[in-house]
């Protein structure tokens, strides 16, 4: 059986050595050992950190994520938005409630906006992905970023990126008509700094072209 | 979440073979609901058979009415052209449901099994008949505000979330299935079934079966002038029914020549109001006639200590969407 490095409290998780990651990650696998036979005992004893030995399930994915395509290995149970934020370091998405409620991790799925969340990974194997990081154009910032910014749609600034995504993609699906199809249609992305009435200003005037 | 096998097959025998091989075995499709569950380790499968692939998204006319592939999202129905024009009441539904991101991810088969929203079926501290067989209902004694009014036991009162099966019920749908012994075709309202003794059972589909699509009648086009679904909830938008009411006349002469009624929010399966549209056939458009099949609908319904106030609220939602769908409110 493998032994516990020293525990060393540190700041940062980052550390070669001693950090808390690795000491969460040894005391989990000691309580693996401790309640669980056979194969993960066996993997203990060879000293195989959990890592190891997900490779046996992971799968190939190949994404295009703002017009860079990426080939990963992931395992079936991780999500997109985890695979943006955690594989490709594209952390403008937000984790919010994880659940479908919230919308603060909206993308586009070929041009199509979805809840990052809920969506496994692996089923968007070969699709195109738009996240906040792929809307500006170099230095030029994406209309209805402008208009966010020019219309103060929000404050702490955690739904922004999905609110974003949601209204970049609600002027493609034209429920703009009025100023309740625009709160409807927006409804599955929560703020609750209760920056809506700014929003929809913002979305009213990049659908008018003034920006 | 739990660790899983994933597959994704090509081809619709090949995944329902796949299925049939695994006992703990679930279809993923657009995973809003089976992917939350996942999470909330309501459903901790061995192998998730992702059926995205096969050849199951398609929208088309046929000699009998409307073809939707299981696999259509629900964005893809409800801004399909025909469906707007000849089945307004699906397209209404389905937009009074979810988020639009929901929308453009859930598909027309996965919002067919979607799971109850019963607080106590998510809660896994709590007692759940549906969650848990023989563990006992968190509801009946519990915070039963959202619960049934109709056909519930003493096992579990909760009641079906979607807003599109109400429309389904309304438009006569029939859905078709496959799975090892073949295929065949089930009336909607015969897919889902009443909780009874085995509230763990949402529907009457048999172990390894797969939705392939939902088939509407021609005859249920003919209810496309005189429309409106109508959803009570406790805001304005992105919100479960506490009523909804699904309502559709054909009418020639100031006359109701037929009626197609169905609530959502009162029942553990979309609960078509049979009686109401018997009585309403040949009647005039006026509020009392209205009142009258409200009256006659709510027959038999039941309340528990929360939701006592539907009792109130349902035949009030269906008279009010029988004025909005005929124009005597708007």
């Amino acid at each position: 059986m493998s032994t516990t490095k020293p525990f060393t409290p540190t700041d940062g998780e980052d550390n070669s050595n001693g950090t808390r990651r690795d000491f969460l990650k040894q005391t989990s696998l000691l309580t693996a050992i401790a309640l669980t036979p056979g194969t993960v005992v066996k993997a203990a004893e060879n000293q195989w950190d959990e890592k190891f030995a997900g490779v046996f399930e992971k799968q190939a994915l190949h994404l295009e994520v703002n017009g860079v395509k990426h080939e990963l290995m992931v395992e079936p149970r991780v999500t997109l938005l985890e695979v943006l934020r955690e594989y490709l370091d594209l952390t403008g998405t937000k984790k919010g409630c994880d659940r479908g409620q919230c919308g603060a991790c909206t993308v586009h799925v070929n041009g199509v906006r979805i809840n990052s969340c809920l969506s496994l990974a692996l089923t968007n194997d070969g699709k195109k992905i738009t996240t906040i990081e792929g809307l500006a154009k170099e230095e030029e910032l994406h209309p209805m970023q402008e208009a966010f910014i020019k219309h103060d749609g929000f404050q702490c600034g955690y739904c922004t990126s999905g609110q974003i995504m949601s209204a970049v993609a609600l002027l493609k699906e034209g429920h703009t008509g009025s100023e309740t199809e625009i709160r409807e249609f927006m409804s599955g992305n929560i703020c609750r700094c209760g920056a809506y009435p700014n929003i929809v200003k913002a979305i009213q005037e990049v659908k008018g072209g003034m920006v | 979440m739990n660790q899983f096998q994933y597959t994704r097959p090509a081809e619709t025998a090949v995944a329902i073979k796949s299925l049939a091989k695994e006992p703990n075995g679930y279809f993923l499709a657009g995973g809003t609901n089976l992917v939350d569950m996942m999470k909330m380790g309501l459903v901790v499968p061995d192998k998730l058979i992702d059926i995205n692939r096969l050849p199951l998204k398609k929208i088309e006319r046929t000699p009998t009415g409307i073809h939707i592939g299981a696999l259509a999202s629900n964005s893809e129905v409800a801004e399909h052209a025909y469906i707007k024009a000849q089945y307004p009441l699906l397209a209404l539904a389905i937009n009074a449901g979810a988020s639009p991101q929901l929308r453009n991810m859930a598909t027309v088969g996965g919002n067919l099994m979607q799971r109850t929203r019963c607080p106590y079926f998510f809660d896994t501290a709590m007692p759940c008949n549906k969650r848990t067989p023989g563990s006992g209902c968190g509801a009946l004694q519990g915070i039963n505000r959202m619960h049934a009014l109709f056909g519930a036991s003493d096992k579990c009162i909760a009641v079906n979330p979607s807003d599109m099966n109400v429309a389904m019920a309304a438009l006569d749908a029939t859905i078709h299935v496959t799975g090892v012994k073949g295929p065949r075709a089930i009336n909607i309202g015969d897919f889902h079934r009443l909780p009874g003794d085995h509230p763990e059972l949402d529907n009457t589909l048999q172990k390894g079966e797969l939705i392939t699509s939902v088939d509407l009648p021609a005859a249920s086009s003919a209810y496309n002038k005189h429309v409106y679904y109508l959803k009570i909830r406790d805001r304005t938008s992105y919100a479960f029914a506490l009523v909804s009411v699904a309502a559709a006349l054909h009418i020639e002469n100031n006359t109701i020549t037929g009626a197609r009624l169905a609530m959502g929010g009162v029942a553990h399966k979309p609960w078509r109001l049979t009686a109401a549209e018997i009585f309403l056939k040949g009647k005039a458009i006026t509020e009392d006639n209205f009142k009258q099949a409200a009256q006659i609908a709510m027959q038999g319904a039941k309340a528990y200590e929360y939701n006592k106030f539907k009792l109130k609220l349902a035949p009030n939602a269906i008279v009010q969407s029988l004025k909005l769908a005929t124009g005597l409110a708007s």
